[in-house]
């Protein structure tokens, strides 16, 4: 078998074989002994793919010194008040990042109230209401949604949304919901509002499949059992597949929230950019993301520059702390299956 | 689910609350399904509709005129959109499958589950902070903005998805196919080059524009690396414009004309989006069938 091969890479089998496809073959596999026969290549293969594999190690730690070590200045400076004092002042340069903590948790939030029914209807709908030829569209349409840059969903919001908000919704939410404070002030348009909308868009494609992924891991078994039991349709999505797959959803949730946290620029575009901590959906707020997406290639001065990596640091840290959980849980329902995370 | 209870033929009728609430939620869901394509639909006609008004020759082929001044083009934006993902691509594909082939041919261990799991946080920074890191990386030591600046940045992010995808699809290689190009003496490096890696390549790169088509359209990381050009640039150490910067920066401005070349920046983006996906599928489905033979 191998032994051949060891020595002797010609193989004079596959010589005389006059016919052009499987010369073809013969001459291949010529190529493949001629040059594998070598330990020493084996091991430089081997640590080439590990330094590969090593590089993406290298890299997270290339960030985390990066962001600690630029951050440092306003670390000294400010201490744990930064993330507790309201004043974004670079002309005196002090800095204190609560507006834009506030903002993010808000418009994440908020992002996270819509997308989520939405979310887990569409994924119930797909996976066990719908037509059998009707999922492979439905499912592949939502997941375009994802394929859609932030900045053309900015752009669209800017155009479309805004207007549509500050004409209809506003008033309406005004008129009907005002007295919940949450709905005061003139209807810009632009705000927490259109931020938390845009974004809601933008994650629902992400928990959207993953709750898919978790509910078709629970078994057909379990189905069958609660439906033999006399349930009606949703009795028996409610009790044998939500019930069985919450872990999973609620890490496809978590990971939403991630991508919102971190998400810049269609929330840059709308949501107002004024570092003020305001109760109503209508004011216009700002988030860790954009405050680093507007000021950072304009900041003069160190300490400047300095709390807005600050900043940056905060949201790496809060963001892997989510995805990670996200992780772990999604990964509790689908066990050995393969799960998307992009 | 195929067998509804009511053919179940049961003793008793499901009573009238259990059926409405049923009824309520299935109509609840199908709502859902509407309310989530109402806006995948509303975004591409209208961008279809304002984007194909704007595109024309001179879209295409010039560089953007003063403010005030009506016409003039995102040629070179679209040129150095191009030139960016090019570099990216350069650096981030060979160390993403690298990575990927570690993973699965050398990875199933502790040390490649720790990779696995660096990976998948990698690939959930928020791309601006990549753009905080390039910039540390490349901006302060060469002293300016510049196109490899955004190259690096945009690889950085390339590289985590592709090494988890061409794993899994490293993965689904039998164990067989390796096996037979031991058995002939093919050594292991030739055998994951040109048996296995082979054998996958048209997944691969699947997974390969899949991250090049996230990428492709990102901004953030680019505002403070590539940081956009008004003019056209080759020279890798200089900023370069590039055509989701464009877009951020003509949608914030106050002028109708760059409002309207935004969106039509903005269709050119998706359609470079859509065919280089498309184009190296196609690409790949009739490699695949040359390795096969």
């Amino acid at each position: 078998m191998s032994n051949g091969a060891l020595g002797a890479p010609h193989l004079p089998r596959s010589q005389p074989l006059a016919k052009p496809g499987i010369a073809l073959v013969s001459a291949r596999r010529q190529s493949l002994l001629r040059a594998g026969d070598s330990r020493i290549a084996d091991q430089i293969f081997y640590y080439l793919m590990l330094a590969c594999g090593a590089s993406i190690l290298a890299l997270v730690v290339l960030i985390v010194y990066e962001l600690i070590t630029k951050s440092s200045l306003s670390w000294h400076a400010f201490g744990f008040k930064f993330f507790f004092a309201s004043d974004w002042d670079p002309v005196n340069d002090k800095y204190g990042a609560l507006p834009f903590v506030y903002g993010t948790i808000v418009s994440s939030f908020l992002s996270l109230l819509i997308a989520v029914p939405l979310a887990i209807g569409t994924a119930v709908f797909v996976t066990e209401l719908s037509p059998r030829w009707l999922r492979t569209p439905l499912a592949f349409t939502t997941e375009l949604l994802a394929a859609i840059p932030s900045v053309i969903y900015g752009l669209w919001a800017i155009f479309v949304l805004v207007p549509i908000l500050r004409q209809y919704l506003q008033p309406w939410l005004t008129k009907y919901f005002g007295w919940t404070t949450l709905f005061e002030g003139p209807p810009y348009g632009i705000g927490m509002l259109a931020a938390g909308i845009i974004l809601a868009i933008m994650i629902l494609p992400i928990i959207s499949s993953i709750t898919r992924e978790v509910m078709t891991a629970v078994s057909q078994q379990q189905r069958e059992a609660v439906l033999a039991l006399g349930a009606t349709r949703w009795e028996m999505i409610r009790i044998g597949v939500l019930r069985n797959a919450r872990a999973g959803i609620l890490g496809g949730i978590i990971l939403g929230l991630g991508r919102a946290l971190g998400e810049t620029m269609a929330v840059t575009m709308v949501i107002g950019n004024r570092p003020e901590i305001a109760k109503s959906l209508f004011a216009p707020g700002y988030t860790m993301a954009s405050v680093i997406a507007n000021e950072f290639s304009e900041a003069t001065g160190d300490t400047y520059l300095s709390a807005l990596v600050e900043v940056g640091l905060a949201l790496f840290l809060v963001t892997i702390i989510v995805n990670s959980l996200a992780q772990v849980l999604v990964w509790s329902v689908t066990r050995g299956m393969p799960t998307r995370n992009g | 689910m195929d067998s509804k209870p009511k053919s179940l033929n049961l003793p008793h009728e499901i009573s009238f609350y259990r059926r409405a609430v049923n009824s309520l939620v299935v109509g609840a869901a199908g709502l859902a399904v509407f309310l989530v394509l109402l806006p995948l639909g509303a975004i591409f006609a209208y961008l279809v509709y304002k984007g194909i008004g704007s595109v024309n020759w001179a879209f295409l082929t010039q560089t953007p005129k003063p403010v005030g001044e009506p016409g003039g083009g995102m040629a070179n934006a679209i040129g150095g959109s191009v030139y960016i993902l090019l570099i990216a691509s350069a650096m981030g594909v060979p160390l993403g499958i690298g990575a990927g082939i570690f993973l699965s041919e050398y990875g199933r261990n502790h040390f490649g589950n720790f990779v696995r799991f660096t990976a998948d946080v990698l690939n959930g920074v928020p791309s601006i902070i990549v753009g905080i890191v390039a910039y540390g990386l490349v901006v302060l030591t060469q002293g300016h903005f510049s196109a490899l600046a955004g190259g690096v940045a945009l690889a950085i992010m390339m590289i985590p998805t592709i090494a988890r995808t061409t794993e899994a699809m490293l993965l689904l290689v039998p164990i067989q196919v390796r096996e037979a190009a031991y058995g002939l003496g093919v050594s292991r490096w030739r055998t994951t080059l040109s048996i296995t890696l082979r054998t996958a390549t048209s997944g691969v790169i699947t997974g390969v524009m899949l991250a090049f088509a996230r990428v492709a359209g990102e901004t953030a990381p680019l505002l403070f690396t590539a940081f956009g050009n008004q003019y056209w640039n080759w020279k890798a150490n200089q900023p370069t414009a590039a055509l989701s910067l464009q877009i951020f920066s003509y949608a914030i401005s106050p002028f109708d004309e760059w409002h309207r070349q935004a969106w039509g920046g903005a269709l050119i983006l998706i359609i470079l989006i859509v065919v280089s996906v498309t184009a190296v599928r196609v690409a790949a489905g009739r490699g695949m069938l040359r390795g096969a033979n």
